[in-house]
């Protein structure tokens, strides 16, 4: 018997069981349906979350004679004072001036400068773009803003979390510490925090920081220790050999070879702290995310457009240029070309200087000017295409709404959220365990009972019954969009901005049209989650579909396979352990905007979480749901995880 | 590595360089003077809730301080919660509140004050049942809740778990909806729609497409001069029929609306602070510039500007 066979044979026996699992809960909640479903009002609160409140309350009155509390207000007023000083040179006038120390002209030729030192001058010239964008729609000072907040919440992260990260790819221990405590600043919804934050920091630019820096601040670390521990084992045996120290193998052998996949931490922290320009505005943080806001309260979808396509301009670009910047470490030039660069970027200094001299002599090059205006077709562009939508799509998406709600969510959630709370709870158990592996396993009673002692099981499991679906249908979307992509160069082309673009606009753009279209239901907040996840998921399935083997595509080509079943036979079962990236990817991205779908009918956990966020009584429910998303959200992610390893080529023989 | 190390140097003096061009030329390059007018040197830090009637408001009273005080108005958004909590630091004004007792319990009437009550604003809340107007047209006696259970059939949704549907909206709002329809024996659920966007999308869509639609409304709100709601009247509010918030039964009571500011700002007793204590108006006041914004697509500003020239009588009453 192969090892292939038996794990095979492994494979039909989960799926056995997995069957098994599942009829006999089918069974059961036919039986039980409605039977201590652990449900409760709005207005009813667990003992946990009478607790918290209280703790909340205590904390509120307290406010001007805790030291804690005053120490963080010191610090806040500090970085306070950061913000507007960098706002006074780049965005916003200081006193006594009509406009900022230095105007457009000179801060897009810093930009340019800087983009070229760091990853060459096609960027810059892109950069001239992106920037006359800014102005030219309208929307200068909030965008020079967003960078400003980002840029220090990404380098107080950096900062924080690059010795962490150096720290835990050394020591397994620290690792095994750091790990949960990443896994919840990535899934805990920053509503949930945004009150204790302003109670400790304030309103304004200062908590935003510290927001986005705790949103950010995963990524950086994991990735860090990831390249740590990457680096080749033979070459640190070397430098052991000639009796090095721990600290100088660190800093002169780890560090260096790992400085390329640190860089692609680096980006996703970027990425990470742009997303949450939009939450940040909800403590009046400067920037883009106020006109998206204020344009949602007046339902003014092309204005909300106009500011979050720029979100989205920013972070394709940032994503461009520091993987360009990553990609460019370690480049070899040669002598002649070293010297060309650095003759041109000193003339490109000095140019910059003179940009910057200019831009605080005259008006024109100080404030930028208001033609052209790009924002007005723009904005109009989009109301229009929303109008057109709205009015006329509706006609297809209600049927589809209540087809898919009536045929699959309503079942669906009666099967999770409406049978007793100890069989849907046996049943996740038993599912973890399977698909993921034992430890999977132990996880998911963790959580499951995390979930039933913060006094919220009924609501969880109707978010989970959404979250399920919407999961399902970006996988699905993967599968196919993703396969496609990988075959047809074409389809790539046009297809891989609009995922870009997609990605990284604020959800609160497209809440209302879509809301137009499926109304106040929990398909809407399913599509909006699937809108944000998609795109990471069918890249994930694309790449490891471009990723199988020339050779052996050719081959089963030879052979006389058709095209179904190249893609089917070959493809996809060699990119198995991709597929299973993006399906836990795609879950991860599905649980992060489960607060977003709250905002549009999504009822369950991210209702709550909005809920608690704007009502004093509530706070402590609020957290209980915050609570309940991370549980959830780390169960499915072990759950996946061990899938991912189970499929991963390592432990596969290709007979 | 050597060149890197080169490159990061470089990139050293050529921002020192760019500081350098920043420190040398010093300020004066740009006429300094900015023009408005009045020596008042305060600024004010105005509080936004997030809904439009409210940015008209504030806008206004900014508008006249910032026109006729010559001070520094800095608007900021926040939730009522955040805001509350801002007072005695980053916020002296909330212009339109609708009623926290638990807030004010903990900032107002705690032993370490942090704001004061400057009484009504002027503008009236109704809060209250709505349906879109083609159904009082079609259905004339749907406007009285006793007949809402024989219209239930029409307002069921795929949220509603076979019952009729009553839309509720932005979690932060005051409800009694789920005891209200408990207690009144209605064959309907409460859903949450979860914002104000969401309430609103929902009403224009079912006026547009005259679907059926019962849904938590209030005025004054400026989607009402695009599609005039219809008022579904509840049981009539008394005095008192909504003490126990188990068991009520009566419709929302009028709400006057209020003002609230920093006790520190109070105590100046400055001249911003005698125009927020003089503010008044009424609904058609704060509807008019709320419209001027929310479908004339005026910035705040603009809005507030309009309303104030056309108004001027009104503005000097408020004035010290």
């Amino acid at each position: 018997m192969t090892v292939a066979d038996a794990a095979g044979r492994a494979g039909s026996r989960r799926g056995l069981a997995l069957g098994g699992v599942a009829i006999v809960w089918i069974v059961l909640a036919f039986v039980l349906n409605g039977r201590q479903t652990l449900a409760v009002a709005r207005s009813d609160l667990s003992d946990f979350q009478r607790w918290v409140n209280g703790v909340n309350e205590d904390l509120g009155t307290d406010r001007g004679g805790n030291a804690v509390l005053r120490v963080l207000d010191g610090l806040s007023s500090a970085l306070g004072s950061v913000v507007s000083t960098l706002q006074g040179w780049f965005s916003d006038a200081p006193a006594g001036r009509p406009v900022p120390e230095v105007g457009w002209l000179g801060v897009v030729a810093i930009a340019v400068l800087v983009v070229w030192a760091v990853a060459g001058w096609r960027w810059g010239v892109l950069t001239v773009l992106v920037f006359g964008a800014f102005g030219t729609f309208g929307y200068w000072e909030e965008s020079i803003d967003t960078l400003l907040v980002t840029f220090l919440a990404v380098l107080i992260t950096l900062v924080l979390g690059i010795p962490l990260g150096l720290w835990m790819g050394i020591s397994p221990r620290v690792t095994t510490v750091v790990t949960p405590v990443l896994d919840v600043l990535q899934t805990m919804p920053s509503f949930v925090y945004l009150l204790p934050i302003t109670l400790a920091f304030g309103i304004g630019a200062a908590p935003a920081v510290i927001v986005t820096a705790i949103y950010a601040f995963a990524p950086v670390v994991r990735v860090t220790a990831e390249g740590i521990r990457s680096v080749d084992p033979g070459v640190l045996e070397a430098s052991e050999s000639v009796g090095t120290t721990t600290r100088q193998r660190l800093l002169g052998v780890q560090l260096p070879m790992a400085r390329r996949t640190i860089l692609v931490g680096v980006n996703q922290t970027i990425m990470a702290a742009l997303s949450m320009v939009t939450i940040a505005a909800f403590i009046n943080s400067p920037g883009l995310g106020v006109p998206v806001i204020t344009a949602l309260q007046s339902l003014d979808v092309g204005t909300a457009f106009t500011a979050g396509v720029l979100i989205a301009i920013m972070a394709i670009w940032l994503d461009r240029v520091t993987t360009q910047a990553g990609e460019r470490t370690g480049l070899v030039r040669s002598p002649s070309r070293t010297r060309r660069r650095r003759a041109g970027l000193v003339g490109g200094a000095v140019a910059a200087g003179v940009a910057v001299y200019y831009s605080r002599l005259y008006l024109d090059l100080a404030a930028f000017p208001e033609r052209p205006d790009l924002g007005s077709p723009v904005r109009d562009g989009a109301q229009a295409v929303a109008d057109w939508v709205s009015d006329h799509g509706s006609v297809v998406t209600r049927p589809v709404t209540e087809a898919f709600t009536y045929g699959l969510l309503n079942p669906f959630q009666a099967l999770l959220a409406d049978s007793p709370w100890w069989l849907t709870a046996g049943a996740l158990v038993a599912i973890g365990a399977l698909v993921g592996g034992w430890r999977s396993g132990v996880t998911s009673v963790a959580c499951v009972a995390i979930i039933l002692a913060v006094g919220i099981w009924h609501e969880a499991m109707v978010t989970l019954a959404s979250a399920f679906v919407g999961a399902s249908i970006t996988i699905l979307l993967a599968l196919v969009v993703g396969v496609w992509m990988a075959n047809n160069h074409r389809v790539d082309l046009v297809v891989r901005p609009v995922l870009d673009t997609a990605q990284t606009i604020p959800p609160f753009v497209y809440l209302v049209p879509a809301l137009a279209l499926f109304g106040t239901t929990r398909f809407t907040a399913i599509v909006a989650a699937v809108v944000y996840a998609a795109p990471v998921a069918i890249k994930l399935v694309c790449d490891g579909v471009r990723g199988v083997a020339p050779t052996t595509v050719e081959a089963a080509t030879a052979a006389g396979s058709s095209r179904w079943q190249l893609i089917t036979k070959v493809q996809l079962p060699m990119a198995r352990s991709s597929v299973a990236l993006a399906a836990n990817q795609g879950l991860l991205y599905v649980f992060s905007v489960v607060v977003i779908g709250g905002l549009v009918g999504g009822v369950g956990l991210g209702y709550l979480v909005v809920a608690g966020f704007s009502q004093t009584e509530l706070f402590g429910k609020g957290l209980a749901a915050g609570i309940a998303i991370t549980a959830l959200a780390i169960m499915f992610d072990r759950m996946t995880q061990g899938w991912v390893r189970r499929t991963s080529p390592t432990n596969q023989v290709v007979g | 590595m050597k060149s890197s190390v080169r490159r990061v140097g470089l990139l050293a003096a050529l921002t020192a360089s760019a500081a350098l061009v920043l420190s040398a030329c010093g300020g004066g390059d740009i006429d300094s003077s900015s023009g408005s007018g009045g020596d008042c040197k305060e600024t004010v830090n105005m509080a936004i809730n997030p809904w439009v009637g409210f940015e008209a408001s504030a806008h206004v009273v900014g508008r006249v301080i910032e026109q006729k005080l010559g001070c520094k108005v800095d608007y900021k958004n926040l939730k009522e919660e955040v805001a509350w909590q801002g007072f005695g630091k980053d916020v002296d004004v909330i212009i339109e509140d609708w009623g926290h007792p638990d807030l004010e319990k903990k900032y107002v009437k705690s032993a370490n004050p942090t704001a004061v009550d400057l009484g009504e604003n002027g503008n009236v809340g109704q809060i209250g049942w709505f349906v879109p107007p083609w159904m009082a047209k079609k259905y004339p006696d749907i406007t009285d809740w006793k007949n809402l259970n024989k219209y239930a059939d029409l307002f069921k949704t795929s949220e509603s778990g076979g019952k009729g549907q009553l839309l509720d909206g932005d979690p932060s709002f005051v409800t009694n909806d789920e005891a209200l329809v408990k207690n009144n024996k209605l064959d309907y659920k409460v859903v949450y729609a979860g914002s104000e966007a969401a309430l609103i999308t929902a009403f224009r869509q079912a006026e547009k497409n005259k679907k059926p639609l019962l849904g938590y409304f209030y005025e004054p709100q400026w989607f009402l001069s695009e599609v005039e709601l219809v008022k579904v009247d509840l049981p009539k509010y008394t005095p008192g029929c909504d003490a126990d918030a188990e068991k009520i039964t009566c419709d929302y009571p009028e709400t006057k609306l209020k003002k609230f500011v920093a006790k520190k700002f109070a105590d100046s007793d400055s001249d911003a602070f005698k125009v927020v204590k003089n503010f008044s108006w009424t609904n058609d006041d704060q509807n008019l510039v709320a419209k001027y914004i929310a479908e004339d697509k005026m910035s705040a500003d603009e809005a507030a500007d309009k309303w104030i020239k056309a108004n001027q009588d009104k503005i000097k009453a408020w004035l010290p």
